[in-house]
């Protein structure tokens, strides 16, 4: 860095300390090295040569499979309960707002593994609501892809509830309003014109919602189980390789790895911008 | 310079048995010339199965030399090697299975040849009362019924498959848990009907769940061995320790807790 060897390289360091003040510049740098080179060690220390046979075993595809069918089912239950309440939490005036955001927000902050004993105490055969779906309708939660599903929307439902709250705030509320006052009843006012208006802002919180699906562990695996082909996603698939053979589990991060970026790096431009 | 580290704690480990058998009638008329060469933390890295047993036997060991202090790091066998072998300081190594004490020896990181100090068999967990009426192994392959095994990673499950395979059994469990304290959880919460685990944890689970023992569990019992690691922070003390667990004494406290004898 100090001391540039040609002319433009010397020009190019100085506007850099022009705009950019050291002491913001070198922690910025160590912390982008620091969040980046866990990921640079894992390419490092992936065993290339053995890496296709690794990875064209039928257990590693059908752990990617579940874990992309299942990120995407846990995205739309959350689209499909988290704008409704992200929107109620926006437009309407109720008492206890304020409280019914934190309690909405606290998966957020929960430890997944809590998120997973907490579903299993509502939801498990023996849960709250849970025993009543048994008794009723023969149905268990727990040990199924339903599950999974469940387990990832708990935790990432959040996201994008707050991403779409926030987008709402800052929409303008007065199109709908004159959407009302034109005869649009409430609804078709939110379909036809809020619904619209905020797509970018639902995109970015669908997105981040689908991210953090894919990566859930702690709640996956303490209420849903780990069965191959059934419950067993990608996360967990290496967290039980590492307990015998880390080369298996690097390979798999790596494809957990690749898929995440390629699909945050496609989508972020597109949408993450927009918000 | 290594024989007499072994003269010492071989002193070591007899003042200790003096001193086991002469504490419950004094005390203070313990042999104070040898055993105050006991002292410091040893620091001891043992298979989550052993929490019960071992704390127990722990607290012994310091009641029998003041001014010791015992310390454990419970986990996976497995994990528990990989620290070991990573550089972490422990004293003694006790693991669930000769394969991940191999990890250790093959790294060259153990003093002298490991000694297996206990054995452990599989057992079935079920409900209290055992609604579903499982009295073998084979019951568990019935349909309808939610069995969670230990995944085949981990020391439980390959015992469990070593199991399945002497029965000439084929066993779909709804899943695979991490590790043998997860797959009976999941029996003392409701979730499962039974889950195939060690007799000790069964024994440490008290009436929340009910064990029935099955014959091919012979066919796959898992020994457990203990050893002094080779950068032994407390060498001396960590010995005497070690010797407590293979003790008369520190077997009826791990028989008691379930295991058996090697």
């Amino acid at each position: 860095m100090t001391g540039g060897t040609t002319k433009g390289g010397a020009r190019r360091v100085r506007r850099l300390r022009g705009s950019v003040p050291v002491p913001l510049l070198l922690p910025a740098l160590i912390g982008l090295a620091f969040l980046v080179l866990p990921l640079v060690a894992l390419l490092v220390r992936t065993p290339w040569s053995s890496l296709p046979e690794q990875l064209t075993s039928a257990e590693v595809w059908e752990a990617l499979r579940l874990s992309l069918v299942c990120a995407t089912l846990a995205t739309v239950v959350s689209l499909v309960l988290g704008v409704p309440l992200a929107w109620l939490l926006a437009r309407v005036e109720f008492p206890g707002r304020g409280l019914v955001r934190a309690v909405v927000t606290l998966p957020l902050v929960l430890p997944p593994v809590v998120g997973g004993v907490a579903l299993l105490m509502a939801l498990g055969r023996n849960g709250v609501v849970g025993r009543l779906l048994d008794d009723w309708f023969g149905l268990t939660l727990p040990f199924t892809t339903a599950g999974v599903v469940i387990a990832e929307a708990f935790v990432a439902m959040p996201f994008l509830v707050i991403s779409v709250e926030g987008t709402l705030r800052a929409a303008d509320p007065r199109y709908e309003e004159a959407a009302t006052t034109l005869g649009a009843s409430r609804f078709t006012a939110f379909r036809r014109v809020t619904l619209p208006l905020i797509a970018p802002g639902v995109a970015a919180g669908a997105v981040l919602a689908w991210a953090r699906a894919l990566g859930e562990f702690g709640a996956t695996i303490t209420f849903a189980g780990n069965f191959p082909g059934r419950t067993q996603t990608m996360p967990l698939a290496v967290y039980l390789a590492l307990q015998s053979d880390p080369a298996a589990a690097i390979s798999l991060s790596l494809v957990l790895l690749a898929v995440s970026v390629a699909v945050l790096a496609g989508l972020r431009d597109r949408w993450m911008t927009a918000s | 310079m290594m024989r007499s580290v072994r003269l010492v704690a071989g002193a070591g480990a007899a003042a200790l048995l003096v001193t086991l058998s002469a504490c419950s009638s004094s005390d203070e008329g313990s042999p104070s010339g040898s055993s105050a060469k006991l002292s410091g933390t040893v620091t001891v890295f043992a298979a989550a199965s052993l929490k019960e047993s071992f704390t127990t036997l722990g607290k012994r060991f310091e009641e029998a030399h003041p001014g010791t202090k015992v310390t454990f790091n419970f986990g996976g066998s497995d994990s528990l090697a990989a620290s070991i072998t990573g550089g972490a300081p422990a004293d003694v190594f006790a693991s669930a299975s000769p394969s991940t004490m191999a990890i250790v020896t093959d790294a060259g990181d153990a003093s002298g040849t490991p000694a297996t100090f206990v054995r452990n068999q599989l057992e079935i967990a079920t409900l209290p009362g055992n609604p579903d009426g499982i009295a073998s192994l084979k019951d568990l392959t019935k349909s309808g019924l939610k069995v969670v095994l230990c995944d085949k990673e981990v020391p439980c499950g390959a015992a469990t498959q070593k199991a399945l395979e002497a029965g000439d059994l084929k066993l779909t469990p709804v899943s695979y848990e991490q590790d043998v304290k997860a797959a009976l959880t999941k029996v003392e919460l409701n979730e499962a009907d039974a889950a195939v685990v060690y007799r000790t944890d069964v024994k440490a689970a008290g009436d929340k769940v009910e064990g029935v023992d099955f014959p091919e569990s012979a066919d796959a019992v898992n020994d457990y061995p203990i050893a002094l690691l080779k950068d032994a922070p407390n060498a001396d003390t960590a010995k005497a320790f070690v010797e407590l667990v293979r003790s008369a004494e520190g077997q009826k406290v791990l028989t008691g807790a379930g295991f058996l004898k090697p």
